[in-house]
């Protein structure tokens, strides 16, 4: 069975100075957003606006889709729909065919990488450049990315460093980021310039005029689409948005949740293929009327993956985008990923400590720590919990709910936690392994209580 | 006004001192209190857990326990709001929702419903506060840096009314210190990080007491702060308030 949450994390933290490191850079993303979010006195009424705005259009989304595909058509952009990632990169795979394509620079999708394309392209013989800064730096060292707007977050320039020597020639041990960076431009410049297909994500498709926009601080999705003769989109079905007016609310909120910034560098609009271009737009379902259809989970196809609860949560700042072993990790895909497999990611709503804070920052307000919660009960419900975790809680709930086997079992077992079993987890005793057991006191409150309390009854 | 008393089994049988200052606490400010005798757990470990079906029982013995008070008190932010959010009981719905209306914990009693204004208590330490997430980001027992709300925190508006305190605020004021419930086992390596980082940002303010609404967070960082062998010690905010030293 692949390695699991807990097991993965702790092999991050095993190195302390590099997990410090890492949960201060995200912990300053989570400033730089704070700070942005306070300039704006209506903050919390976007957060409403774009709540409800959302909701709207999952709840309409039939109709959205179809205004959506008939005005994108009327534009001359052609719509593809795939049921699930395997036809989304089949119909990837027969555009390229089509045209005989040879070199493909992608901007960032998160949907390419819940999909695989590139891995199923690679087996097909077929080389994507990955045009995102941080993306291409984990494209070259076979990583996935750990992050969804910072892909490379868990890498230091010295990483980039070797990596760039090895793949890119650079100075040996120059650490300098502007070098470092220019080096990549360069590469990429000529990849751009040499591409027969860019394939972008999208942020925001707009119902009501059949465009799209994608959102980059690098331009790379422009460069992209602007030089080669054929743009393919790739979008979850969850992107659309009914009026372009809705993007004064996203907008505004995306850039502020992801990054602290006021706005993307780049928001750029698609509505038609340029002349002599062609232009496709992939419509993805891969789980997502499944998701739709669970009452308690539907509204996590809010999101517009901005990855400010990654940056706020404790527990992915200190164990890695990696530690999460899927396309999105932290807290919303804590919630997305149970739907795609959930005997697989069965751990992942457990990696919380349910503290809140996503739900917090959501700009969208998805409840993620209640879905959280309410994914454990599924999990459960479903038989992927362990058996022995069942065991124990059978045996804890049998002793908590009888008053009377509950004084002798405190009684009993104190000192040896025979009352919280979870406390000694298996035969090891974890809590004990970095913390000492709370000292067991002579007596219990309740038996303080009858001797000294105003015992009424 | 009658009130029961809700201590949580593990302060029941770890904290006893948090339940006695509970007590006494309340007592001093002319409340009723009852300690009903046969109450266990509200089931919170088993529902965090994924096996909320697990929790029926103690549900019910909850209700038992605890029906026919004007209001249920416990020094536990966590607890209280997993009574708050899912007590159940189908045989008695009324009382269920009742007891759901009329929980509260300890520093949210103190200060809505008897909305006191000064306290005879004097604590002549420095300390530095710990917000549960429960209490906080779940019951709403102060306003929360993600937020864009006014400022207030219900704690240490209550610490200030306490003569010789000397209050520190550490950085990163309310991040989660990683107990939470079975997490601090089953995810161990993440849980004691999360911990020493909130010990050690509350050990930069030189601070001789870490306090808190929730016995369980304190539980966890006394164990670290006993293993670390650290100066500083844990006492829960009951303590402080009821304290006359």
């Amino acid at each position: 069975m692949a390695a699991k949450h807990a097991e993965l994390a702790e092999k991050f933290i095993a190195d302390e100075p590099r997990t410090d490191w890492h949960d201060e850079t995200l912990w300053f993303v989570r400033s730089k957003r704070d700070k942005a979010a306070h300039g704006l006195p209506e903050w919390e009424q976007l957060r409403e606006w774009g709540s409800q705005i959302k909701n709207h259009t999952l709840s309409n989304l039939s109709n959205y889709l179809k205004e959506f595909e008939e005005n994108a058509i009327a534009n001359g952009i052609k719509i593809h729909w795939a049921a699930d990632g395997d036809e989304h990169n089949k119909i990837i795979h027969d555009i390229i065919r089509k045209h005989n394509i040879k070199k493909i620079v992608k901007s960032k999708s998160m949907l390419t990488e819940e999909c695989h394309l590139n891995e199923y392209l690679q087996h097909n013989g077929i080389e994507v450049v990955d045009t995102d800064l941080g993306e291409r730096i984990v494209q070259f060292r076979k990583e996935p990315p750990s992050h969804i707007v910072l892909p490379a977050i868990h890498l230091k320039k010295e990483d980039v460093s070797a990596t760039f020597h090895e793949h890119l020639q650079t100075e040996k041990g120059n650490n300098d980021p502007q070098y470092l960076t220019e080096a990549a431009r360069q590469h990429l410049r000529n990849k751009f310039v040499e591409s027969d297909l860019a394939i972008t994500g999208v942020n925001f498709a707009i119902a009501e005029t059949g465009g799209f926009v994608v959102c980059t601080n690098e331009g790379n999705a422009d460069m992209g689409a602007h030089t080669a003769p054929v743009h393919i989109a790739c979008m979850g079905f969850e992107k659309l948005i009914p009026k372009a007016e809705h993007l004064s609310v996203f907008l505004r909120l995306l850039a502020r949740s992801a990054t602290g910034q006021p706005i993307t560098t780049y928001s750029s609009h698609f509505h038609r293929p340029r002349p002599g271009q062609e232009m496709h737009i992939v419509i993805v379902d891969n789980g997502r009327s499944r998701q739709l259809g669970r009452e308690d989970f539907r509204n996590s196809l809010k999101c517009i993956r901005c990855a400010a609860c990654f940056n706020t949560c404790p527990v992915y700042r200190r164990s890695g985008g990696h530690s999460y072993h899927t396309a999105v990790a932290g807290p919303i895909g804590s919630i997305l990923n149970p739907n795609l497999d959930m005997k697989a990611n069965a751990d992942l709503p457990f990696a919380s400590t349910l503290c809140g804070s996503c739900s917090n920052v959501c700009p969208v307000k998805i409840n993620i720590h209640e879905q959280l919660w309410k994914w454990r009960q599924v999990i459960s419900e479903e038989g992927y919990a362990a058996t022995s975790k069942k065991v124990a809680m059978e045996g804890m709930s049998f002793v908590l709910s009888n008053p009377k086997l509950y004084r002798f079992a405190g009684k009993m077992g104190r000192g040896v936690m025979k009352l919280f079993p979870f406390m000694v987890n298996n035969k090891l005793n974890v809590w004990f392994k970095q913390r000492e057991m709370p000292e067991p006191p002579k007596e219990s409150f309740r038996d303080w209580y009858l001797k000294n309390g105003k015992f009424k009854k | 006004m009658k009130i029961a008393l809700f201590i949580p089994c593990y302060i029941d049988q770890f904290y006893p001192n948090v339940g006695i200052a509970t007590l006494q606490l309340l007592e001093k400010l002319g409340c009723d209190v009852t300690f009903p005798l046969e109450q266990t757990c509200c089931g919170q470990p088993m529902a965090n857990s994924g096996f909320a079906s697990l929790s029926k029982g103690c549900d019910a013995n909850f209700v038992k326990n605890f029906s026919g008070f004007d209001y249920i008190v416990a020094p536990s932010g966590s607890c209280v709001l997993h009574v708050k959010e899912h007590l159940h009981d189908d045989k008695n719905p009324n009382e269920a929702l009742q007891i759901r209306n009329t929980v509260y914990e300890l520093t949210e009693f103190l200060t809505d419903i008897l909305k006191i204004k000064n306290l005879n208590a004097s604590f002549p330490y420095k300390v530095g506060l710990h917000n549960s997430c429960h209490g906080q980001r779940g019951l709403n027992l102060s306003s929360m840096s993600e937020r864009m709300l006014p400022e207030f925190s219900k704690a240490e508006e209550l610490l200030k009314m306490v003569r010789g305190i000397e209050l520190r605020r550490p950085e990163r004021n309310d991040e989660c210190c990683g107990f939470g419930g079975t997490f601090c086992v089953f995810e161990e390596a993440v849980s004691v990080k999360m911990g020493k980082d909130r010990i050690s940002q509350h050990e930069a303010n030189d601070v001789d007491y870490i306090t808190g609404g929730d016995t369980s967070c304190l539980m966890h960082l006394e164990g670290i702060l006993k293993r670390q062998e650290s100066k500083v010690k844990i006492i829960h905010i009951a303590e402080i308030l009821n304290s006359l030293l």
